[in-house]
């Protein structure tokens, strides 16, 4: 943390970030009423079940994956598509299952089974030694490589943890696309903005799973509240020995898989 | 959706070999983000070649001074077209200057480029033109009277104070301008070399080998255009002119190989996790624009040419040719290496796993007709400008004008 | 010293410009369009505000609480309604007008059930090709508490994988139970009631030691060693060790895998 506040800092220190970001300091102070007040109006409404306010601030969501649950039934991709309205064409995903196949020789055969390609694997089941499912998503990271090259600004991450993308903003010049090292994200060829995993925002601040965790038949997924003592996501922390995605990167993902193999990139 | 991107991913999706994460499918940067850098990059490299007479005094280079700064200009003024057009929401593309994101290298473009474009081209061009523009506003009848009077701002005067000012005002803005060129494109390469999700774009060096890549296609051009537009006023075409520029272009193809080669080689010996792919990168779908466009046809060929030219004393025919040729082969490799860059880094998976492929559409928004389009452009552009503003100096104590003495050009 | 003219005039057209610039930046732009915060809390809004499809498992039960109560008892208990009917916000805002999919036919189970050797040892898989053919699932099997009709015969039904690797090693012809008691609880609750594993180098020597199968040939008449005995019949062929000198103090699977002794057939 202390460390991207730095960055941050240095980089606002460049001539250009600076002066840009001491007139918009400058200009929101001095705008008039109506701005603050929206902004004040614009906190998140949507009542939880107790009827208690949503607060962001006391929560910080993140995912834990046991890979050896999972049996690659896509339930998961397809609720996610029916509840977050993602394109239905095999090219747009904001989870999708992976399954690996490790041959005796070290070759590693990965597919989707979502991405229906002509091409179908057909290794001889004597070859193989290791072979599973992975599910993905977006890892919603702490330090989110999307969200520092967005021109705009249209990509952020929330206090509560959750990258979104902001629709009406979003250009959609796909520089988060190339940035992302998950492939996560998708440019949606209706609206022409960056699409991506919310977390399904629209269910957690109802208290409710998203709807990939919901309909999980084998529990694989676990989401929770890493502020929450009682969540199952920090018991899933402690019982396992955890790894995340591409953990070179220094993206520092809040998704966390228990059991990952090695040749899952 | 509509059915033809439907169909055109569905080829896209049968062309994968190896995995890919299936968002993957859809090759976003296209055609028009090749041009985008390779575009840049001939302003960058025309602006520093017309530096080379103001701040290094390189006398020989001069005749060519006025043309590579027009050609900065042209090719400036069309910079930001492919960048817009190929964003999914053009009609947003403002907010880049409302709400810039100070972490994002691509936020700071409009500021980059307005910097440039106002601060240092426009600006330089003013002051080496105001003499001219004020004579040309005496001197012309009718519309073109009050344009050049406009351009010039209604200034009126040319005692030798004045113009002595304007020459000590170029001389101050190209000093703040080659740092801004170097900025200008250096950061075009930054846009690429910081994406640390992409190894075959992160890298350390980009900026720079985007840096000297710009130089050598900006030198290039600038001798090409000198070569053609000489030929079609019929003029002699001055030897000792393009005998100097030609060595620079030498030297800086020299470092740009260099540097390009000692980036393949850093990579080839760290030998990271992403090493097998980018090897598979290279010999399965770059090997023709990489291997034989960009290194072969647009870099040791040429090198050769030029090494020729140099030792051998051919006579004046001869190196014209070898110099043409060669510079006719260095853009075609330049515009390999952006395309190498900016397709070839689209191209294999960041799972590490699988390969796709670029379909370039031919007709669309992003494809090769508007891409065409917009690299002819800055040349029609180029053509009003000459034909507005004059290639040669109005007075005659410029050296240049001493050698070719020739009546101001007017459109 | 007098400012140059030019530079009069240039100073006026530069001025005009950041006016310019700066009026529109920041007094005739409305601060709705540069207030990030605002833009944020907006899209936060308006992601909290879309629409719920997926109702959640606690939603059935108000009215489904007998299915619900069912399904809390069988195999199925860890499934969501709505992951194999679909979501069902709708059905639960207007229970006539939307009847959520109840699928019936042959293809929805093997969704999760068809064999693939990806999926986790354990988890209940059959070859839906050879699995009683053109029956739908729910004429033998109930959805809401899935016990088989009878317990499985062969162990397959579960452990498939083994059950290949095995069928294709000079161990194919061994019955599961020639090394695992089987307790007939362990196919009503697999993971609490676990079946037998051979403790002992001896127990791989009945077939494999130097003189296996001699005390057997001898006693052979008497009922009570029948199985020993024909057990021997089938180890006839078996590669003989002296258990006293091979492989020291290991024990026999530490260097062999029993359902694939020595790699390929």
């Amino acid at each position: 943390m202390n460390k991207r506040d730095f960055l941050k800092g240095a980089i606002l220190f460049f001539p250009a970030g600076g002066l840009l970001a001491l007139a918009r300091d400058g200009a929101r102070a001095a705008a008039p009423g109506p701005a603050r007040e929206a902004e004040k109006a614009a906190a998140p409404e949507a009542p939880k079940p107790s009827g208690k306010r949503y607060n962001p601030a006391d929560h910080y969501y993140g995912m834990g994956i046991e890979v050896e649950k999972c049996i690659g039934c896509s339930r998961c991709v397809e609720a996610c598509k029916a509840e977050n309205d993602v394109p239905a064409e095999p090219y747009f995903f904001r989870t999708w299952i992976e399954r690996y196949t490790v041959r005796a020789d070290g070759e590693v055969a990965v597919q989707s089974p979502n991405q229906r390609t002509r091409h179908v694997e057909t290794t001889d089941d004597r070859d193989v030694i290791r072979t599973f499912f992975v599910p993905k998503l977006c890892n919603h990271c702490a330090q989110p490589p999307c969200v520092q090259v967005c021109p705009v600004g249209a990509t952020f991450s929330t206090e509560d943890g959750v990258v979104l993308v902001d629709g009406e903003r979003c250009i959609g010049c796909r520089y988060c696309i190339q940035a992302c090292p998950y492939g996560a994200r998708y440019l949606d060829p209706r609206t022409r903005t960056a699409g991506k995993c919310t977390f399904c925002y629209h269910r957690v601040v109802r208290g409710l799973k998203p709807a990939c965790v919901e309909v999980c038949p084998t529990e694989a997924r676990v989401f929770g509240d890493l502020r929450s003592k009682a969540s199952r996501l920090v018991r899933f922390r402690r019982m396992n020995k955890l790894n995340v995605l591409k953990p070179a990167l220094n993206t520092e993902p809040k998704v966390y898989y228990a059991q990952l193999d090695g040749e899952v990139r | 959706m509509t059915t033809e991107m439907a169909a055109s991913l569905a080829e896209h999706l049968e062309q994968i070999t190896g995995f890919i994460y299936p968002n993957e499918v859809e090759i976003h940067w296209s055609i028009l983000i090749v041009v985008y850098p390779y575009v840049t990059g001939l302003v960058a490299g025309a602006f520093i070649l017309a530096s080379l007479v103001k701040v290094f005094n390189v006398r020989a280079v001069q005749p060519t001074y006025r043309l590579a700064l027009l050609t900065a200009l042209a090719f400036l003024l069309i910079a930001p077209l492919p960048l817009n057009l190929h964003l999914g929401r053009p009609e947003r593309a403002f907010e880049i200057f409302l709400t810039p994101n100070p972490t994002s290298a691509m936020a700071m473009f409009g500021f980059v480029y307005a910097w440039y474009l106002m601060g240092v081209l426009l600006l330089e061009i003013w002051f080496e033109y105001r003499h001219d523009l004020i004579l040309l506003g005496r001197s012309t009848r009718g519309p073109l009277r009050w344009l050049y009077r406009a351009l010039a701002l209604f200034s009126n005067d040319v005692s030798p104070a004045a113009l002595a000012f304007d020459k000590k005002a170029i001389r101050v803005i190209t000093i703040i301008g080659i740092p801004s060129a170097f900025l200008l494109h250096g950061y075009v390469g930054f846009i690429f070399g910081s994406v640390k999700a992409n190894p075959w774009w992160s890298s350390v060096l980009m900026p720079i080998v985007f840096l000297m890549s710009a130089i050598v296609s900006g030198i290039a051009l600038v001798l090409l255009l000198y070569m053609v537009l000489t030929a079609l006023r019929r003029r002699p075409i001055d030897m000792p002119c393009i005998d100097t520029i030609s060595s620079y272009l030498f030297y800086a193809v020299i470092v740009d190989f260099s540097l390009e080669g000692l980036d393949f080689i850093h990579r080839l010996y760290e030998s990271e996790e992403s090493v097998g792919i980018l090897g598979k990168l290279i010999t399965l779908k770059l090997s023709m624009s990489l291997l034989v466009l960009q290194i072969l046809l647009g870099m040791l060929i040429p090198l050769g040419m030029l090494v020729v030219a140099k030792s051998r004393h051919f006579n004046d025919d001869m190196r014209k040719l070898l110099y043409f040729t060669s510079a006719i082969l260095i853009q075609i490799g330049i515009f390999a290496t952006r395309w190498n860059v900016v397709i070839g880094g689209q191209l294999f998976s960041k799972s590490f796993r699988g390969l796709m492929t670029y379909k370039m559409e031919l007709t669309g928004i992003e494809g090769l007709g508007v891409a065409l389009v917009l690299l002819v452009a800055p040349f029609v552009i180029l053509g009003v400008l000459i034909r507005l503003l004059p290639l040669e100096r109005a007075e005659t104590s410029s050296p240049s004008t001493e050698r070719v003495p020739a009546p101001v050009v007017t459109g | 010293m007098r400012m140059p003219e030019q530079v009069q005039r240039l100073a006026i057209v530069i001025g005009v410009i950041a006016a310019v610039v700066l009026v529109g930046r920041f007094v005739l732009m409305p601060p709705t369009l540069v207030a990030r915060e605002l833009h944020r809390s907006s899209t936060e809004q308006r992601e909290a505000a879309k629409p719920v499809k997926f109702a959640g498992s606690s939603a059935c039960q108000d009215c489904h609480d007998n299915v619900v109560e069912k399904k809390a008892k069988g195999y199925h208990k860890g499934l969501a309604c709505e992951g194999c009917h679909g979501p069902a916000v709708k059905h639960t805002e207007d229970p006539s007008a939307v009847t959520p999919a109840a699928p019936r036919d042959r293809k929805f189970c093997p969704v999760c059930h068809a064999y693939d050797a990806a999926r986790p040892t354990g988890f209940p898989q059959i070859n839906p090709t050879a699995h009683n053919p053109l029956t739908p699932c729910i004429g033998c099997h109930d959805a809401h508490d899935p016990v088989p009709p009878r317990t499985p015969k062969a162990c397959a039904a579960c452990h498939a994988q083994i059950e290949r690797t095995k069928a294709i090693s000079t161990h194919a012809l061994l019955a599961c139970t020639t090394c695992h008691t089987v307790p007939e609880a362990h196919k009503k609750s697999p993971r609490t009631v676990r079946p037998s594993k051979p403790q002992t180098r001896e127990f791989c020597g009945t077939c494999h030691a130097k003189d296996a199968g001699a005390k057997e040939a001898a006693a052979k008449g008497t009922t009570a060693t029948d199985a020993a005995a024909k057990r021997a019949k089938t180890a006839r062929q078996a590669p003989r060790v002296d258990l006293s000198t091979h492989g020291e103090t290991f024990q026999c699977w530490q260097c062999h895998y029993p359902h694939l002794p020595e790699g390929r057939s």
